[in-house]
């Protein structure tokens, strides 16, 4: 088992500092592919650019779509009249796969011709091209997201606060907590564990965004770069884009590595301080 | 007992097998494979195949189609494990020169293959790996971008095809009067943003521009490209409504269903634009020139080729299909069947669109990204194809997208290096 995972990932290491003609190595050039990718334009700043792209999405989703997850988590916890009915369709659109997520919004957003210009529209405000301006694309492709998956959080939060016991909660409420009180200072701190899954599944999803962007905006990352990410521009790099560019595995290795390199040492960093803050709590 | 009858069960079976057809190899004969990525053209090539069949009873074709956007992967990892098919749909330009260069192609010459005298110079060059001078594919389309024209559109609302720049304002503004969106493109898929750029640009260049770039006696940021970069921009107004969000299917749509007056796009749309409204009245045309009587030069590139896959085991079978590829009756065959024009010497295309195509071929530059820049990382395309799509958006100049795609070049483009 350990080889089946680890020898892809040598592979991949040993990829890196080749050069290659098709896809066998050809000679090796050290840490050349390494410094193209950081360092020499216009590879460094697509690289930047890609990796900026993946801080803002991974950021936005831990605040508005788990944000919002929390609050659903919350109100499905509160057991209203409905609340199993809005709990299935809360987390339907996770069943969903992401390419067809990703059709259906892109027909919703679609600026002649979408249903959400149309909105607009009916209550007098004018529409965009909310995926052909670089403005909004990925800020739409965020919230594609956040419809997609608010779900899967939603419930893991729920499952977390199921957990506490009821007589905690009784007694906070007899002490005077109102709903923010409860969230942010009884609930909160008791559902840490979970914030720590929430959270490491959503810095990997985000680092390896790829899907959603493939389907909706297109290998380049389009408008000009306005919604490339590690996973697009890895992947055009590696295996070529057939209408502008060439294939490169000894650079889309590198990229690979460095990619893995940053997702496993700031993922080690937080799980640990996590750990310690749930123990702590 | 159990085993007996397993083998007696067995020993039926393959005997039904050999007597009731079963593989090419039971039946004596040889089998080989043809790679493509063009699933659209599956019963074409059936019946393009079974005549080669015919004649060569001892061999058999299979086709074998992968997705466009894989196809790619798919072919550079089977060919590393030394598979793949016999016969290989490869691109030209930069997308051979990668599976060239590894060694995974047979090299194709006068004596294999007779039939590469039946090719003019830049298809054969198209197809050639620039460090050994030897061609790997034996080119099978031409394609030309230009302006597709809807004429029962034009005829509607009492409008000429524009042959001027000046003529093609004129006719958007009373096209666009006329709730009619005068130009079908939008910015949202790159690869059409450099079609779109290099149908209106190229006449603006004027023939001797590419020629300049490749003698290094110009660059991207000269005044002439940055100003005909500039002259796009005059045709935001005329684009769809949004149209940096609107992508290629919806393009398309747009000029199919009359919404749209004209289509900056490639010959290759002609069959496909056909198959999805038979009775669309439409013209293909030369893009406008700047001034009336200048040439008004279109685009022209080499799809692709037919290559022999080096480590096939069938690499004689290969070379006949191939080789049975480059003859003149093929060549008739294919443009009547796939509305694409082959470049062997001397077709005959009877299709009356088509042979206007293979007219305005004869006034064209070379589009320019394709052929000469997209040998190495960054493409001429990557830099010239983003840069578009935020020009049009209005966050980046003419003069920005012009020094960005020569610094870009001059990464390993010698003339640009001075």
């Amino acid at each position: 088992m350990s080889l089946f995972v680890a020898w892809p990932l040598l592979s991949a290491l040993r990829y890196a500092f080749y050069s290659f003609k098709g896809l066998a190595p050809d000679a090796f050039v050290g840490l050349a592919n390494f410094h193209d990718v950081l360092f020499t334009e216009p590879f460094a700043s697509w690289t930047w650019r890609a990796l900026k792209h993946n801080v803002i999405v991974f950021l936005s989703l831990m605040v508005v779509q788990n944000g919002l997850a929390y609050l659903i988590a919350f109100a499905l916890l509160k057991a209203l009249p409905g609340h199993r009915v809005h709990q299935v369709i809360v987390f339907l659109p996770v069943v969903l796969s992401a390419v067809i997520v990703g059709f259906l919004w892109k027909l919703f957003l679609h600026p002649m011709f979408g249903m959400v210009n149309a909105a607009l529209a009916l209550v007098g405000l004018p529409g965009r091209p909310w995926l052909g301006d670089e403005a909004t694309a990925l800020g739409s492709l965020i919230f594609t997201n956040a419809w997609h998956w608010v779900g899967f959080p939603a419930l893991i939060f729920l499952a977390g606060m199921q957990r506490i016991q009821r007589e905690t909660l009784e007694a906070a409420r007899i002490d005077g907590a109102n709903d923010r009180v409860l969230l942010t200072r009884i609930i909160w701190p008791l559902v840490a564990p979970a914030t720590t899954i929430i959270f490491t599944l959503t810095f990997i999803g985000s680092f390896n965004w790829f899907e959603l962007p493939y389907v909706m905006t297109g290998l380049n990352g389009s408008p000009g770069g306005a919604t490339d990410v590690l996973g697009l521009y890895f992947y055009r790099t590696a295996f070529g884009n057939t209408t502008s560019g060439l294939q490169d595995f000894g650079r889309g290795s590198a990229l690979a590595v460095l990619m893995f390199a940053f997702i496993a040492t700031t993922c080690a960093i937080a799980l640990r301080y996590l750990r310690r803050r749930e123990i702590q709590l | 007992m159990v085993n007996r009858i397993g083998r007696r069960t067995l020993a039926a079976g393959l005997a039904a097998g050999a007597a009731f057809g079963g593989s090419a190899r039971a039946q004596g004969r040889s089998e080989i494979t043809f790679w493509t990525w063009r699933q659209e053209d599956r019963a074409a090539y059936t019946e393009l195949f079974a005549e080669f069949m015919k004649a060569n009873p001892g061999i058999t074709v299979k086709f074998e189609a992968f997705a466009v956007e894989q196809y790619a992967t798919i072919l550079s990892t089977a060919l590393a494990a030394g598979k793949g098919g016999d016969v290989i749909h490869t691109r030209a330009y930069g997308g051979l020169e990668q599976f060239a260069r590894a060694g995974y192609l047979l090299p194709l010459d006068n004596n294999n293959v007779p039939e590469l005298a039946n090719l003019p110079d830049d298809a054969k060059a198209s197809l050639t790996l620039r460090s050994d001078g030897k061609v790997y594919s034996y080119a099978f389309a031409s394609q030309t971008l230009g302006l597709f024209v809807n004429n029962a559109v034009f005829r509607q609302h009492g409008v000429q095809p524009p042959t001027t720049w000046a003529e093609l304002i004129e006719v958007s503004k009373a096209l666009k009067a006329k709730n009619v969106v005068p130009i079908a493109n939008g910015m949202a898929t790159a690869w059409m943003c450099e079609v779109f750029t290099s149908v209106f640009t190229n006449p603006l260049l004027g023939p001797g521009f590419v020629d300049e770039i490749l003698a290094g006696r110009a660059t991207f940021s000269d005044p002439r490209y940055v100003a005909a970069l500039g002259r796009l921009l005059e045709l935001r107004e005329f684009l769809p409504p949004g149209f940096t969000g609107i992508d290629y299917p919806t393009a398309q749509q747009l000029f199919l269903s009359g919404r749209a007056a004209m289509f900056a796009g490639g010959s290759f749309e002609i069959a496909n634009f056909r198959k999805q409204n038979p009775r669309i009245d439409m013209s293909f045309i030369a893009p406008p020139a700047p001034a009336a009587g200048a040439p008004r030069l279109v685009s022209k590139f080499y799809d692709g080729g037919y290559a022999v896959n080096a480590k096939s085991t069938n690499q004689a079978d290969a070379l006949k299909l191939v080789r049975f590829m480059g003859t003149k009756a093929f060549g008739d065959r294919f443009s009547a069947l796939l509305g694409n024009i082959s470049p062997i010497k001397g077709v005959t295309i009877t299709d009356p669109l088509l042979a206007e195509v293979a007219k305005l071929n004869e006034t064209s530059a070379p589009y320019i990204m394709a052929v000469h820049f997209r040998f190495e990382s960054p493409t001429g395309s990557e830099l010239l194809q983003s840069g578009i799509q935020r020009m049009m958006a209005g966050s980046m100049t003419p003069a920005e997208v012009g020094a960005s795609i020569t610094q870009g070049i001059a990464r390993y483009f010698k003339p640009f290096q001075k």
